[in-house]
């Protein structure tokens, strides 16, 4: 593989110019354009917050030990699932992979220097700390008891903690993801290399550029209902309260037509991380690449649809549940597709065991069986029975936790060498990802059973008969955080430590992969000219258009 | 621009919606509640509106043809129609504050509600008048912002022939805005049955 | 955004669709004093849509972009449909009576709720 890479100067200290010792100083930081300092802005961020929401889920946890629950009073409890909510959708799934991996490939796999709005991305940055802010604000002070869905009300009326402080915070991180999403949306349309056309584009950014729409068209609902609920609470004029000819389900409706989307938000990009990592690992192209393509963007708009699922029970109209019944069913085509498509991606490729590929192949497993509880939860008469239990905690944790953040840790994984130029220590990495799975599953998969037996979700107490579930599930639970904490060390060790990585360590196909490691901040030294499709791998070498003399800007 | 309008019309379609529902649910209190707003504001303000569109409009074809002097004025009268529309809007508030038709902070009515109507249900629909018409003004005063930063510039001659990106931008935020209204402005004001009652 | 840079409306048709937009301001007030039953939201909503749309294609020159322009106003007015309908569907089908007549005893009310 003749490596286009030109050698790129070396800075004072010796080591080759890259955009982590272009600059020194936190200046330097809280004020760069680069793309790729604000993905590493962000990783600290949104890191950080996934500790504080870990830690709420840690003493939920702990207090579930028993059937009475004698760790925290029943308000803290309260609190504590609505800060675990509020703090891991809003701010740590919702902005990982696009804020972070997104952030930092998107430019660079389509052969460009930066994105299409480099400052609007680094304010998106400071607007999510200020509304991280607040929320940290919000839980200092004394906390949220209304559940992350903020349901009215009880959050416009009655609650007394911090709801406006909460809400505000979420309310200004929307932002953060509007700017990103239409960032996005800008740069893979206008900015991609001379011969990059849609359909050579890696599935990732495909991803990225649905969850992007999602993200532009949703957020601004869920703003206004916030603006709304802030309103109702501070002005008392009732615009959701029963007593005053308002309407509860009004606030259900705008807050969930964000929400549902919100929830392909978190995982579509994972999914696009899911198909490179397929692709590289089991040295194949991936199959069926433009159904692949266009079911992420089905899922973006059919996952419009179908909001109504999570009001089946609150009184919403018989006809329009049945409708919202039959649309979730349809949604879940578009997924099984792609799981289909990844699946037969491997087959007869060359598979080896890397940790990303073990997050990749845990994540299929994994969003399988969360996908297909989700269909129980779309047939409206099993509604009625699991709705409120922890079969929903279970069903949303396992697409969530089992798909989301193991595509994420998948993505870093893959990346990382990319982003630091180190590896980590891949025996310590795999042996993380089998803690995280099997921790995983002994934490969520007892509560799929609890769920069924009707153990309700939000509860401070549960009948002693479901005690030992919920003690395994416990136990599950310091599994996974042991799972967690150990990319932690590694990757921080990795960083000083690490062997240094070359351009490319994964022998993996994509732009990304043709500069340096860490990559120079302007990424390219010449645009790329794009020759080839996506994932090349393994074909026989006349079907490589363009494999010029060697120094041409392709590989 | 175009994809920033879209989550604008996102935006204010939940109030939109919200509007819907409640309009259908409690049409005759709010058919009262609109008639209580004065159709001579809403009009007026709606004629200076489109007027401002007009002069936006103005303002990016003298951009477009290097017309720097042109391009100021327009500018200047567009800002000042705006800030007609807010001053009249503003008068309008102090009137229903006088009347007692605030919301939540002073809302006892105590003429054009004939009896046997829903006074909570009033009370709603002034929610939504307030809410729409101040969100809808607060999105014309950071558009005065960017007119201002456009004046600026184009004193600072940073406009010509060949680049005038930002006004034409910043001409399709106010046209936004102006739609809004030209929205706003039936659905508040005009569809309560002004007609006379048999 | 400014790729449709070279075509420039000219100042007289600005001028035409002020004018329009005036005359339908004062159609759609003057209609509203007339009693047309349920037409008078249908007759303020099409006058406003009008409006709206020549401000769109002439005031922000939707007309002369490019057709990505114009296929992204359009999903973003398809959106709001769809917040719009199928909230509607839900809030006024709520009081249908669900179940037929012949189907069991008299049963009005919707389903036992959880939680």
């Amino acid at each position: 593989m003749s490596n286009a890479v030109v050698e790129p100067p070396l800075a004072s200290s010796g080591e080759q110019v890259n955009y982590l010792n272009a600059s020194y100083g936190i200046r330097s930081w809280l004020f760069t354009k680069d793309h790729k300092r604000i993905a590493l802005l962000y990783l600290l961020s949104i890191t950080f917050m996934f500790f504080v929401g870990g830690t709420a889920a840690v003493l939920m946890r702990m207090h579930l030990l028993t059937p009475a629950g004698t760790l925290v009073q029943p308000e803290t409890y309260n609190k504590l699932f609505t800060m675990h909510g509020i703090v891991m959708v809003f701010f740590f799934l919702i902005p990982s992979i696009p804020a972070v991996l997104g952030n930092f490939l998107v430019p660079m796999m389509i052969g460009a220097r930066d994105l299409a709005f480099p400052k609007i991305n680094l304010l998106s940055w400071y607007v999510y700390v200020v509304g991280a802010a607040f929320t940290l604000y919000a839980i200092l002070a004394g906390g949220v008891d209304t559940g992350w869905t903020f349901y009215t009300p009880y959050s416009s009326t009655y609650a007394n903690t911090h709801v406006v402080a909460a809400a505000l915070g979420v309310f200004i991180t929307g932002f953060s993801s509007i700017l990103t999403g239409l960032n996005f949306i800008v740069t893979i349309h206008k900015m991609r290399a001379p011969g990059l056309t849609w359909f050579r584009m890696p599935l990732f950014l495909w991803s990225i550029y649905a969850t992007s729409i999602i993200m532009v068209l949703g957020t601004p609902v869920l703003a206004i209902t916030i603006v709304l609920l802030a309103a109702e609470r501070l002005l008392h004029v009732g615009i959701f309260d029963p007593k005053l000819g308002g309407d509860p389900l009004l606030f259900q409706h705008l807050f969930w037509f964000y929400s549902h989307p919100a929830v392909y938000i978190m995982i579509l990009p994972s999914m696009g991380v899911v198909s490179e990592l397929i692709a590289c690992f089991s040295r194949k192209r991936i199959f069926g690449y433009s159904f692949v393509a266009f079911s992420s963007l089905a899922i973006a708009v059919l996952g419009f649809l179908v909001w109504g699922h999570h009001m089946f029970v609150s009184g919403q109209s018989v006809y329009a549940s049945l409708i919202f019944s039959m649309l979730s069913f349809l949604v879940a085509i578009p997924s099984a597709i792609k799981v289909f498509n990844w699946t037969a991606t491997l087959y007869k490729g060359s598979i080896s065991y890397e940790a990303p590929m073990l997050y990749a192949l845990g994540f299929i497993g994994l969003f399988t069986m969360g996908g297909l509880t989700g269909l129980f939860l779309a047939s409206l008469a099993t509604d009625v029975h699991l709705n409120g239990t922890y079969f929903i905690v279970a069903h949303f944790h396992y697409i969530m936790v089992g798909g989301a953040v193991m595509g994420y840790m998948g993505g870093l994984h893959f990346w990382w060498p990319k982003i630091t130029g180190r590896l980590y220590p891949d025996g310590w990495a795999r042996f993380a990802a089998l803690i995280i799975f099997v921790g995983f599953n002994l934490t969520f998969f007892p509560q799929f059973v609890l769920g069924y037996l009707g153990m309700p979700r939000r509860y401070a107490t549960y009948p002693a008969e479901f005690q030992v579930l919920n003690v395994m599930s416990t136990a599950g639970a310091s599994v996974l955080a042991v799972g967690y904490a150990i990319p932690l060390i590694y990757f921080m060790w990795s960083m000083r430590y690490g062997v240094v990585a070359g351009p490319n360590p994964w022998r993996a196909k994509g732009l990304e992969w043709q500069t340096p490691s860490p990559p120079p901040t302007e990424n390219f030294e010449v645009t790329p000219i794009v020759t080839e499709e996506a994932y090349a791998y393994n074909l026989p070498p006349r079907q490589l258009a363009g494999q010029g003399a060697p120094g041409a800007a392709r590989v | 621009m175009w994809v920033f309008l879209v989550t604008e019309i996102m935006f204010f379609g939940g109030l939109f919606c919200g509007y819907a529902i409640y309009r259908g649910m409690y049409l005759p209190a709010f058919e009262v509640g609109s008639r209580i707003l004065e159709v001579k504001f809403g009009a007026t303000n709606t004629a200076v509106l489109i007027g401002s569109s007009l002069t936006m409009a103005l303002a990016v074809h003298a951009a477009q043809t290097g017309k720097r002097k042109a391009l100021m004025i327009f500018l200047v009268v567009t800002m000042v129609l705006g800030m007609v529309f807010l001053g009249i809007k503003f008068t309008e508030y102090v009137h229903k504050w006088n009347e007692f038709l605030v919301p939540g902070l002073r809302f006892a009515p105590t003429e054009g509600i004939p009896a046997g109507t829903s006074l909570p249900h009033v009370e709603l629909f002034f929610c939504f008048y307030f809410f729409m018409t101040l969100v809808h003004a607060l999105h014309m005063v950071i558009g005065l912002g960017i007119l201002t930063t456009l004046l600026i510039l184009a004193y600072k001659n940073r406009f010509s022939k060949t680049y005038f990106a930002p006004v034409e931008v910043a001409g399709l935020y106010w046209h936004f805005v102006d739609i809004v209204w030209i929205f706003l402005f039936p659905l508040l004001y005009l569809i309560g049955g002004r007609y006379p009652h048999g | 955004m400014a790729e449709h840079a070279e075509h420039i409306v000219p100042v007289k048709t600005y001028v035409i669709i002020f004018l329009s937009l005036l005359f339908l301001t004062g159609l759609t007030t003057g209609v509203a004093y007339i009693d047309l039953g349920p037409f008078n939201t249908v007759a303020a909503l099409a006058i406003a849509v009008i409006k709206m749309l020549l401000v769109i294609l002439f005031f922000m020159h939707v007309k002369y972009s490019p057709k990505l322009t114009k296929l992204v106003i359009v999903a973003a007015f398809f959106w709001l449909a769809l917040l719009l309908t199928f909230t509607m569907a839900d809030e006024f089908t709520r009081n249908w009576s669900p179940i037929p007549n012949n189907w069991g005893p008299s049963i009005s009310a919707p389903a036992p709720r959880m939680q």
